[in-house]
């Protein structure tokens, strides 16, 4: 992008947090990176595409916030500025919900498409939570996209639908209908259980990594404190105590370039000292 | 469980099982959706050329989309009927 008049202009990122299947931790991820992401100072937007199943201001902790949303912009009840929510932690974080309509069709094209124009002036990161499945909403979520972060969890139809999501990345996104530059494919494994790895009751990492060949961006250690998160609407990245929110810390490092050893990975009673640091991956 | 150790005895884990199961069915699914949407059009509209100057079946004309090395390769295969009477004479000089 060109830098004009007075205001840097921004080179801003579109990431959709996809999986097909459901319940595998899209929600509990895009509000993680959606917090990590402002944490390190880059202003950062998360939209919640889930119409009609609105969560993510749970998660949040902001639904009682909620006065404009997602569909009142498109169809120009409300500004976007009205529909935003900023976050009351975080600075350089803000929500944008979606509708409770049961009207399928309200995320209209175009609508959509002025929106993230719109957003990608302001932000540097637009993060958008995609709902399960591959209907419209999921599909309208994954279309602006330049990055994908492909949730999975280490069992058969997780794994399987993520690799649908896959190949519908490769053909229906805007970068595909374009013929830009492919979207920029990121798996996150989420989860996961070093000790069932051990005794080959689940999938490896190595494994799903080998199936869906698609490079590995941080592995999400099942976690009680993910519960815990979205049961206060806190994001789980701000537990310090968290082991997946550690992990998530580490997963939008390497987003952003850095350099971090994957951790758990192994089961922590085996590590030294794993008495005084290991029990929270349980 | 135990019924499943004697005939998966000892190394075969649920998690090997899980990997090979995926491996298989995804190979499948990879195929139908990578070829582009004119495939089906494209044998359905060849069969009918080939149709009207050789007596051809439906499932005798098969067109897939390949690759080989860098290059897309389209391939198109027509299975010719048998000619009786030219298989015959065949057999016969042999």
């Amino acid at each position: 992008m060109v830098h004009k008049g007075k205001k840097e202009k921004i080179l801003s990122k579109v990431i959709v947090v996809t999986s097909g299947k459901g319940g595998v931790g899209k929600t509990t991820t895009s509000a993680a990176f959606a917090a990590g992401l402002a944490l390190r100072g880059h202003k950062t937007v998360v939209i919640d595409f889930d119409v009609g199943l609105r969560n993510l201001d749970l998660v949040m902790g902001c639904e009682r916030r909620v006065v404009f949303d997602f569909i009142n912009v498109i169809n120009g009840d409300a500004n976007l500025s009205q529909a935003l929510i900023r976050d009351k932690r975080i600075e350089n974080l803000y929500i944008f919900p979606t509708s409770q309509t049961r009207d399928k069709d309200a995320l209209k094209r175009e609508g959509v498409e002025k929106v993230m124009d719109q957003l990608r002036k302001d932000f540097e990161f637009i993060i958008c939570d995609s709902p399960a499945g591959i209907e419209h909403g999921a599909m309208t979520a994954l279309y602006h996209a330049d990055s994908a972060i492909i949730v999975t969890n280490p069992e058969v139809s997780s794994v399987r639908d993520s690799d649908r999501i896959i190949g519908i990345l490769a053909a229906k996104s805007r970068r595909a209908e374009k013929r830009e530059k492919p979207v920029e494919e990121h798996l996150l494994l989420t989860r996961y259980s070093p000790e069932r790895v051990r005794r080959g009751e689940m999938l490896s990492v190595d494994d799903v990594k080998d199936i869906l060949s698609v490079p590995l961006l941080g592995i999400i250690p099942e976690s009680e404190t993910v519960l815990k998160a979205s049961n206060t609407g806190v994001p789980v990245i701000l537990d310090p105590q968290s082991p997946a929110g550690r992990a998530y810390d580490d997963a939008v490092a390497r987003f952003l370039g850095e350099q971090r050893e994957m951790r758990f990975m192994l089961p922590e009673r085996k590590r030294l000292f794993g008495g005084l640091f290991g029990r929270a991956a349980s | 469980m135990s019924l499943f150790d004697f005939f998966f005895p000892k190394k075969t884990s649920s998690a090997s099982i899980a990997k090979e199961r995926l491996q298989i069915v995804l190979a499948h699914e990879r195929v139908g959706r990578s070829g582009p949407d004119f495939l089906p059009l494209l044998q359905k509209e060849l069969l009918a050329v080939v149709a009207k100057y050789i007596a051809v079946k439906d499932d005798m004309i098969h067109v897939t989309l390949g690759k080989a090395g860098t290059a897309s390769v389209l391939e198109i295969n027509i299975e010719m009927p048998a000619e009786p009477r030219a298989s015959k004479m065949k057999a016969a000089t042999a």
